[in-house]
């Protein structure tokens, strides 16, 4: 197929830095491959305005293969556009059409504070995992290899699946609450359904749903709005997983 | 939130099955069966109890829903100049705030012109009839008489007296003969009746508020399943059938009653 070029206006997100008060800036950009990715033409973008002598957009993206999570942008009114099952790196611009005005906005929520125009601080979700995103193992030399304990292959499947998951917040973005229990459930569930992770289970989810609402995320109600933008597929069972978790360990903990 | 919201679509399928004595009996049979059962829902000591809990519930699910929603609304402190949400999500699930505040809306005139009216200022009247019986001299005689608890019929005259609201006295000597039943039957299908100027609002604001409480309930029914944690392949779709079939039946059925009253 032979590549087609379009014209574009966008609508983009600049703000100086977390303090500063932001708007929509409007750019027109001519002549884009419709086989570049988004971000590539966010670069051609930023290659016109560096010789308009005019500061570029700051974006965040590093693998640019759908794998690290950082390429948080929203597109048009959806986490990293209209495609689902993709990050904003493996959208393409042959999904656009010549004349087209595209919206680009930084995730909104209060617990992803904007750094700079597109750039957000993601940290909430570290803090959540150091609350009880891990399993404790003994390096004293003679440590067990993981394979000798048995597990069904559909639990395996399910904590892989789980495990899929990317941090990339598209979840909290695409939530009309705001909420990051696709995240959390998640992280949750590759844990509870192995062996190595029945030993915290309990403080685990207690700990880590803590850290979550501390750092001002919104209720899950239930809309299921992450499961369908969330570029790795997550299911709302890992939602309900960690609601059983969260009951079973808070009628059960002494704490 | 899931707790309250399965134990109100609980309630909701008593209130219905009392609701249709309305229009499954017709006459002075479901004019006593209506009756009898709100006298029933009025004293037996477990419904006492439940309607108790019906009341917290209402409450509870009502505040925790509005600081539920507070609370996700400071989620986000800026909205987004564009935003596309019909793409990912169902529209009842993103207006459920909303609608539960309608509902609530609906469910305070709702006690006000029935519930306030039997329970607080009592002003519904004693379920009586008249009977032609002939006098002694064969004149027949229209005579009105209350229908009492204990099967009798008392005379609607000057021997009898009725105290605290329900109580029949033989009015001479003071002694409690029985008690009456309050004729919600009739203020009901006088509320309704095209008769009555603003019934045709009421039986709009009725229809549509059950259409408030269909889409309510379009999400919620299922929702509530989820949040207890209740997400298996062998269930979700039976959970979404019966929570959609609920969602429409329901909210419906409670619906033709005043249609139907109102048409009579
Ligand atoms: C007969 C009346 C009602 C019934 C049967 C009912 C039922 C339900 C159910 C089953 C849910 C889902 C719960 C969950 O997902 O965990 C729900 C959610 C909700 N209800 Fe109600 N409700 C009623 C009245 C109300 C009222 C009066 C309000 C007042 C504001 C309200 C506000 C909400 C809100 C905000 C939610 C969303 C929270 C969520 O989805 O988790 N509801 N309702
Ligand atoms: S659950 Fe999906 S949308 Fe949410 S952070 Fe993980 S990969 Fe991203
Ligand atoms: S840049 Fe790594 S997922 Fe998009």
């Amino acid at each position: 197929m032979a590549a087609k070029s379009i014209n574009i206006t966008l609508k983009i997100w600049r703000q100086k830095n977390a303090n500063t008060k932001g708007a929509l800036e409007t750019y027109s950009l001519n002549e884009v491959s419709t086989d570049s990715s988004f971000l590539e033409m966010l670069d051609q973008l930023n290659e016109q305005l560096i010789n308009e002598r005019k500061e570029p957009i700051a974006f965040d993206h590093d693998c640019r293969e759908g794998i690290c999570g950082m390429c948080s942008l929203y597109i048009n009114g959806r986490a990293h556009g209209p495609e689902t099952g993709t990050t904003t790196c493996q959208l393409h611009m042959r999904m656009f059409s010549d004349g087209d005005t595209i919206y680009v906005e930084p995730w909104r929520s209060r617990a992803f504070p904007i750094v700079k125009d597109l750039v957000v601080d993601r940290s909430a979700f570290d803090r959540i995992q150091q609350a009880g995103g891990f399993v404790s193992v003994n390096t004293s030399g003679n440590t067990m290899d993981a394979n000798s304990l048995p597990i069904p292959k559909d639990d395996a499947d399910k904590a892989f699946e789980a495990a899929a998951c990317i941090g990339c917040g598209a979840c909290v973005a695409s939530c009309k609450n705001g909420s990051a229990m696709l995240f959390v459930g998640a992280k949750v569930s590759q844990y509870a359904l192995l062996p190595q992770g029945k030993v915290e289970a309990r403080d685990r989810v207690l700990n880590m749903v803590r850290q979550m609402d501390e750092e001002g995320f919104g209720n899950c109600t239930n809309t299921g709005a992450c499961e369908v933008e969330c570029p790795k597929g997550i299911s709302l069972e890992n939602i309900a997983r960690m609601n059983r978790e969260f009951l079973k360990a808070g009628l059960s903990s002494e704490k | 939130m899931a707790l309250t919201g399965l134990f109100l679509c609980t309630f909701l399928v008593g209130h219905l099955l009392g609701n249709l004595q309305l229009i499954l009996k017709t006459g002075e049979e479901g004019r006593r069966a209506f009756n009898e059962y709100a006298y029933f829902m009025s004293h037996n000591p477990a419904i006492k109890i439940l309607s108790w809990v019906t009341y917290i519930s209402i409450l509870f699910h009502a505040i925790d829903g509005i600081l539920l929603t507070i609370q996700n609304k400071k989620a986000r402190p800026i909205p987004y100049a564009r935003n596309n949400p019909s793409k990912n999500s169902s529209t009842p699930a993103r207006y459920m705030a909303v609608l539960g505040t309608l509902v609530l809306v609906f469910i305070a005139t709702h006690m006000a012109n029935f519930w306030y009216k039997m329970k607080i200022s009592e002003e519904v009247p004693m379920h009586s009839f008249i009977v032609s019986v002939p006098d002694q001299s064969g004149q027949i005689q229209n005579q009105e008489f209350y229908y009492t608890h204990n099967l009798q019929l008392i005379p609607k005259d000057d021997n009898f007296s009725v105290k605290n609201g329900t109580d029949l006295y033989m009015s001479k000597m003071n002694i409690k003969i029985g008690e009456g039943y309050r004729d919600l039957h009739t203020v009901v299908m006088q509320f309704f009746s095209k008769d009555n100027d603003s019934a045709l609002f009421a039986v709009l604001f009725y229809v549509l508020s059950m259409f408030v409480l269909s889409f309510h309930l379009w999400h919620g029914f299922a929702s509530a399943f989820q949040s207890l944690g209740l997400n298996h392949k062998k269930y979700n779709a039976a959970i979404g059938y019966i929570g959609k079939g609920f969602a429409i039946v329901v909210p419906l059925l409670f619906a033709i009653i005043p249609i139907i009253i109102y048409l009579k």
